[in-house]
């Protein structure tokens, strides 16, 4: 009998997760040549991600509502009508035929974020236009006073401090008694725990996610449709799953910039404590949707360490244990941590040498990549950094140079993922087919 | 304690810096002299960063003390006491794009070296930028954006202020983190700075080539 997902150690559940994204358990392929081209391709990137020679340079942009552009819709149009989010990346992937597709789920439901009064971002047809993507409304949704309850108990405080300020209709929450206070009959203790249940405004937080429920379903409908059509083509999904760092999620979605910043001046001791409090729950947010998905690779995009950001020691100090903490905790559970460092990370690479050894893939938006390839080399497989300036403004030929150079500087001995630097929207569709066109012509091993 | 506000401020001593403050007011000083020595603080912040001696967060939370220290002067101030006197800079986020903690940074720092800053906020529609032109005659633009749908808003701005006749008596300055010299080329703008303080130096070359 086979062993049980607990009892496996970190390598057998990391070849676990690698047999099943090289072989899906439920996939039909349309026929023996799909199915050659997923195998194929998955091992492609397999083989990059273990830093091995593959055949060529394996080929994934980053793309966004581009599939939706392409088809002449907006990004309000995919995210309210599920048809046309599959029929336009579908469209894309097997026109263009890149190596791993990123799934459906960079276009979330509209209108489950419409039901619960999402205030987190503006979307398309709220706070931008339709034509354009959701952007994230930074602000200080947890007061500089607060970390002592998201310490004390997370989950209680997203419940009742965090939910209610960016979903509106999640308001009622804000009277629930903790969960944990159920423990028994006895003392009237699950009865006073219930009351908040029976009180209108609750009830109807109650119902706003229930309703918000049904249509993540069907939208979750296309997403596992999606997944499945491409298997059957012959393209397998690159990411399992996807987490935060700690200090992000403080960050971007708690404290904001601002207030993180003044944290780390201010109650620097606090911050440290949030983070290592939140780790642990980063790292079964990642882990469970690989094991889900069957595939290891766990996307971590990360934003306030960024070159600029924050100097060295603070780096060092507030930053990088929270990231080192959750990779190890990644890699315990079988994942490949792919940390995505937006912006310039020049200052870092020194820093993050130190990742596990040939158990990560480090992505670049700006960094020097040669400079990348030369300190990481050793360390890991590297991936990204194709100019999203370029692909936006310039020519194919732009493209091409471009390609050719960052196959010059880091494709050498395998370890390279060639992917745009940040998310492809709306960009000339010439250009990006040069991108996968170009790195299947000069990224091939010899 | 020491009674050096300049020095207080520079080096981040928040509690240092305002008890100063309050110790100088209190004890009667011109709280003109008190605003101008925190304004020397101010300068080597911006030394520093530009030294890569402080980073982003240095220059937010020197912000934020700057901001205590000012709310116990400003009540004290002469109304127009404090008139700035670089010349004037319109700055905004272009249409579509909402971000606004790069521009802010950018605003708080031509702010407090001593520029008249036209803050226009985020998402701002083209033609209001061309009109806050003509309206205060600034011959500075910073146009700000962080995603690349920034790029056309840019490039669509720079050719309505071209359009209605103002682009020979202004300059244009860009930013955002996925600006480059090619996106530079792209919306005709005159330069790029990759952070607020070249934004200043962009800003002083502008008002002295004018």
């Amino acid at each position: 009998m086979a062993k049980q997902w607990e009892e496996m150690t970190p390598a057998e559940k990391r070849a676990d997760l690698d047999s099943k994204w090289l072989s899906p358990p439920e996939a039909k392929y349309a026929n023996a040549e799909a199915e050659k081209e997923f195998k194929a391709r998955v091992q492609r990137i397999l083989d990059a991600v273990n830093m091995k020679q593959p055949d060529r340079v394996p080929v994934v942009p980053m793309v966004g509502f581009f599939p939706a552009y392409l088809a002449g819709l907006t990004p309000y149009d995919v995210m309210y009508d599920y048809d046309k989010l599959m029929s336009s990346f579908s469209k894309f992937v097997l026109e263009f035929k890149p190596d791993g597709h990123l799934s459906v789920m960079n276009s979330p439901p509209g209108k489950a974020h419409d039901i619960l009064d999402y205030k987190l971002y503006a979307y398309p047809g709220h706070g931008v236009a339709k034509e354009h993507s959701y952007q994230c409304l930074e602000g200080e949704y947890m007061k500089a006073n607060e970390y002592d309850a998201l310490i004390d108990d997370p989950t209680y405080f997203f419940l009742t401090g965090w939910l209610p300020r960016v979903m509106g209709a999640l308001d009622g929450l804000k009277m629930l008694s903790p969960f944990t206070n159920m423990t028994e009959m006895y003392g009237g203790f699950t009865g006073a725990a219930l009351i908040p249940f029976g009180l209108p405004p609750v009830k109807a937080a109650l119902k706003a996610l229930m309703d918000a429920g049904d249509e993540a379903l069907k939208w979750v409908g296309t997403v596992g449709a999606y997944g499945a059509a491409m298997t059957a083509a012959g393209f397998p999904g690159f990411f399992g799953g996807g987490t935060k760092v700690s200090f992000d999620t403080i960050g971007d979605t708690l404290r904001g910039t601002k207030g993180v910043i003044m944290d780390m001046y201010r109650q620097p001791k606090k911050l440290m404590r949030a983070t290592e409090q939140l780790t642990p729950i980063m790292v079964k947010m990642g882990a469970n949707m690989a094991k889900q998905n069957g595939c290891p690779i766990v996307f971590i995009p990360l934003h306030k360490g960024a070159d600029g950001f924050m100097n060295d020691e603070q780096y060092k100090k507030f930053y990088w244990p929270p990231l080192r903490d959750l990779m190890d905790g990644l890699i315990a559970e079988g994942c490949v941590p792919f940390p995505w460092a937006e912006g310039g990370y020049n200052t870092r690479l020194k820093v993050i040498k130190d990742s596990p050894k040939g158990k990560v893939v480090w992505g670049f938006d700006t960094t020097d990549m040669a400079q990348a390839k030369k300190i990481l080399g050793d360390v890991c497989c590297i991936t990204g950094n194709m100019p999203i300036a370029t692909l936006s403004v310039g020519t194919p030929e732009d493209v091409k140079n471009s390609i050719k150079k960052l196959i010059d500087n880091c494709a050498k001995g395998g370890g390279y993922i060639m992917m745009s630097g940040a998310v492809v929207e709306d960009v000339p569709p010439d250009n990006l087919k040069m991108m996968i066109d170009a790195t299947k012509e000069l990224g091939v091993y010899k | 304690m020491a009674k050096d506000l300049a020095k207080a401020l520079a080096d981040l001593k928040e509690d240092e810096a305002v008890a100063i403050v309050k110790e100088k007011l209190d004890a009667g000083a011109d709280p003109m002299g008190v605003l101008n020595e925190a304004g020397k603080g101010m300068e080597v912040v911006g030394t520093r960063f530009s030294k890569g001696v402080y980073f982003i967060p240095d220059l937010v939370y020197s912000g934020e003390i700057l901001k205590r220290v000012n709310e116990l002067i400003k009540p004290k101030l002469k109304a127009g006491s404090d008139k700035k006197t670089g010349g004037k800079v319109i700055i905004a986020t272009v249409a579509g794009d909402i971000h606004d903690i790069g521009k802010d940074i950018v605003v708080f720092m031509l702010d407090v070296s001593g520029f008249e800053v036209y803050d226009m906020g985020v998402d701002v529609p083209i033609q209001k930028i061309v009109d806050k032109i003509k309206e205060t005659g600034a011959p500075v633009v910073g146009l700000s954006g962080f995603l690349t749908l920034a790029y056309d808003a840019m490039k669509q701005t720079i050719d309505a202020i071209k359009a209605a006749g103002l682009r020979e008596k202004t300059k244009i300055m860009i930013g955002g983190g996925q600006i480059t010299p090619e996106i530079v080329k792209y919306t005709g703008a005159d330069n790029f700075g990759k952070d607020a303080i070249e934004a200043v130096a962009l800003a002083k070359k502008f008002m002295v080539a004018k």
